[in-house]
């Protein structure tokens, strides 16, 4: 990846929004989420990704921060998967210690908040290291942006 | 010879239709000509083509027949096979404008194997931290290339000749002058009336180091003295049948290539080579302006995955140099240029064992007086002493003596060199960039030759200097592409391609579907 700052948090909120969205959408239904309705499932879902998305655009100025070191100021392949685990780490935090995220009668199990979140940042990286660029030829070569 | 150009047409900067006509040069019309016919034109035709051109609007003009010939001549002498990888991105995919799938991912899907499928994801799954940069074979890149051009029917576009001048025409547009082989057209010229034209004509030329060119010229022999990108098989043949010193001048790509091929040999048919390796600037470790811009060095060479840091092709270089002018450009390429090549791990190790085994010495500096002696060629070394050698450096000029000289220091010849650059900088309006190379602007239109609403664009090596650094590159040559084909949208040429058309064109290419 080549990113600018911009491109980092357009990509972030965009790309990131929209295939956990659909990623959301397809397996809240099977999540292992108790005696949960299937909309208040949904409502974890969705506001865990919301959660994943905006505590992103901070991680991503430590990025661009920490890009600065690099001569290349290029951001490895690598570094977008291994950010997954403190990131992941610190939304895990807020969902189960505080009631920003989801309210506490409604706060998911570990398995059913990794389930999501991995296969969401897993098809996010998989999206943005390749079929991202079919969809917006554009997008490469201007740092990450869409607009 | 009928149809040839006369001193008026020669003298005047711009044409009417009647001056073309009278000379007898016939009058091809097309929309659109690319001038080149190597792989700048070539990518220029595939983005216009997915962009819904019609491939009958398009002329491209030059000497090769298809637009990889001139780029694997090169590649070849200057020691890359079609087995050997070149220094390019997995996702720098000159046959597919989206970069996916990469050269990476093709390999592993085409690999035979577990291993060559896992191999090359790996590789680019931990580059460049846990492995070298994942660059894929020439082969692979020729391959895909003809896949594509075929696809896209470049070669019905194709009118084979030497490009003499384009010249502004009365009313707008221009005219291209080709002249075709001898004996292929009735006349000796053909004009082509274009509203836009585009340059890609790759190298002005190569020139050697100026104490090498002397002596080519003085003692008239060009086979002791080559330049690497010139056909040198016969000094590989002759030191495996007599032992010999080389020297090898330059520390970029082609100077690593060389090495290689050498101790490849060396090893191969256990030959007992010698290598002098004659640095200007050596590099004895990390180096740079600031803890922000530092680059890796060693053992006299600067390292650096390609030829420019990589987000100069999308990233905050490429938004940075896009803003800068004049001298502030000037001093940035300086910064972020410079002589480098790849780390890569056989290459360390085949120099590692080289100067171990005492048969691979550096020296750094210049040198002068070459002249033919009764063992070979000897050359003055003058020592640069400020240069951080791992010994401690001479300080006085001595005599070395080797068989061969191989130049890699691929210096470029100026743009004058070129009779095309020449004709456009004379008569049609072309200036130069603060690097001296053809001036174009953010949209590779070449600054200065606008005719009406016609446009002349420019990509490629004769443009380095420009808002955007990575012009000679497949990927360079693809951005300026885009670029190209999204300004000639707003002039209604063609329609900008958004993301619908960009996924159905896609999908297209992935079914090999002819457009």
């Amino acid at each position: 990846m080549l990113p600018t700052l911009n491109g980092r948090i357009q990509t972030r909120v965009l790309g990131l929004g929209i295939i956990g969205f659909f990623v959301a959408l397809v397996i809240t239904p099977v999540l292992p989420t108790g005696d949960l309705s299937l909309t208040q499932s949904y409502r974890v879902t969705l506001s865990v990704l919301l959660a994943v998305v905006l505590v992103g655009v901070p991680w991503e100025l430590l990025y661009h921060g920490l890009q600065q070191f690099r001569w290349e100021k290029d951001w490895p392949t690598l570094f977008g998967l291994l950010t997954a685990v403190s990131e992941g780490i610190v939304v895990w935090l807020l969902v189960h210690y505080t009631t920003i995220v989801v309210p506490e009668d409604l706060r998911p199990s570990l398995t059913a908040y990794l389930i999501q979140f991995i296969i969401t940042w897993l098809a996010f990286w998989l999206v943005v290291n390749g079929p991202m660029r079919v969809l917006f030829h554009r997008w490469r070569f201007a740092g990450g942006r869409f607009i | 010879m009928n149809g040839d150009l006369t001193p008026a047409l020669i003298e005047t900067d711009v044409w009417t239709d009647d001056m073309v006509a009278a000379a007898g040069i016939p009058i091809v019309d097309v929309p659109f000509v690319t001038i080149g016919g190597g792989i700048g034109s070539f990518v220029t035709f595939d983005t216009l083509r997915i962009y819904g051109v019609p491939a009958a609007a398009i002329a491209s003009l030059g000497p090769q027949a298809v637009p990889w010939s001139s780029y694997e001549h090169l590649v070849r002498v200057s020691q890359i096979p079609r087995r050997e990888r070149i220094r390019s991105d997995s996702a720098s995919t000159p046959d597919n404008i989206w970069g996916f799938p990469s050269y990476a991912v093709r390999e592993a899907f085409g690999a035979r194997s577990l291993s060559g499928f896992i191999k090359p994801l790996w590789n680019v799954a931990v580059e460049p931290i846990f492995a070298n940069y994942y660059t894929p074979r020439a082969g692979q890149v020729f391959e895909s290339l003809e896949r594509e051009h075929q696809r896209v029917g470049y070669a019905q576009s194709v009118r084979i000749g030497d490009v003499r001048m384009v010249r502004r025409r009365s009313g707008g547009g221009y005219f291209t002058i080709l002249t075709p082989p001898p004996g292929s057209s009735p006349t000796k010229r053909v004009a082509f009336r274009s509203t836009y034209a585009h340059i890609a004509v790759g190298y002005p030329g190569l020139n050697m180091l100026p104490e090498l060119q002397e002596f080519r010229e003085r003692y008239r022999d060009p086979s002791k003295v080559v330049n690497a990108y010139e056909s040198h098989e016969h000094i590989y043949q002759s030191l495996r049948r007599r032992p010999g010193t080389v020297m090898i001048r330059g520390s970029g790509i082609v100077a690593s290539r060389v090495l290689q091929r050498l101790i490849d040999d060396r090893d191969k048919y256990r030959l007992r080579t010698t290598i002098l390796h004659l640095f200007r600037t050596y590099v004895a470790e990390p180096h740079g302006s600031s803890i922000f811009k530092r680059r890796k060095g060693k053992d006299g060479w600067a390292y650096q995955g390609f030829n420019y840091p990589k987000s100069v092709w999308g990233g905050q270089l490429k938004a940075k140099m896009r803003k800068l002018e004049g001298e502030d450009r000037k001093q940035a390429y300086k910064e972020m240029g410079g002589t480098n090549t790849p780390v890569r791990k056989n290459w360390q190790e085949q120099l590692r064992r080289g100067r171990t085994e005492g048969w691979y010495h550096v020296m750094a500096g210049t040198a002068r007086d070459l002249r033919p002696t009764r063992d070979g060629l000897t050359t003055t070394v003058v020592p640069d002493p400020s240069q951080p050698l791992p010994y401690p450096p001479p300080t006085h000029p001595f005599d070395v003596t080797v068989n061969y000289v191989i130049d890699c220091t691929g210096l470029e010849a100026d743009i004058r060199e070129h009779r095309l650059l020449a004709d456009l900088l004379d008569h049609t309006g072309a200036g130069r960039n603060p690097l001296g190379r053809l001036d174009v602007d953010r949209t590779f239109e070449l600054i200065g030759t606008r005719s009406g609403t016609g446009r002349i664009y420019a990509s490629g090596t004769a443009t380095l200097g420009g808002y955007f650094p990575g012009v000679d590159t497949f990927l360079g040559l693809q951005i300026a592409a885009r670029e190209i084909a999204d300004d000639l949208a707003a002039h209604g040429f063609c329609r900008r391609m958004g993301p619908m058309r960009s996924v159905h064109q896609w999908w297209l290419w992935a079914r090999n579907q002819r457009i």
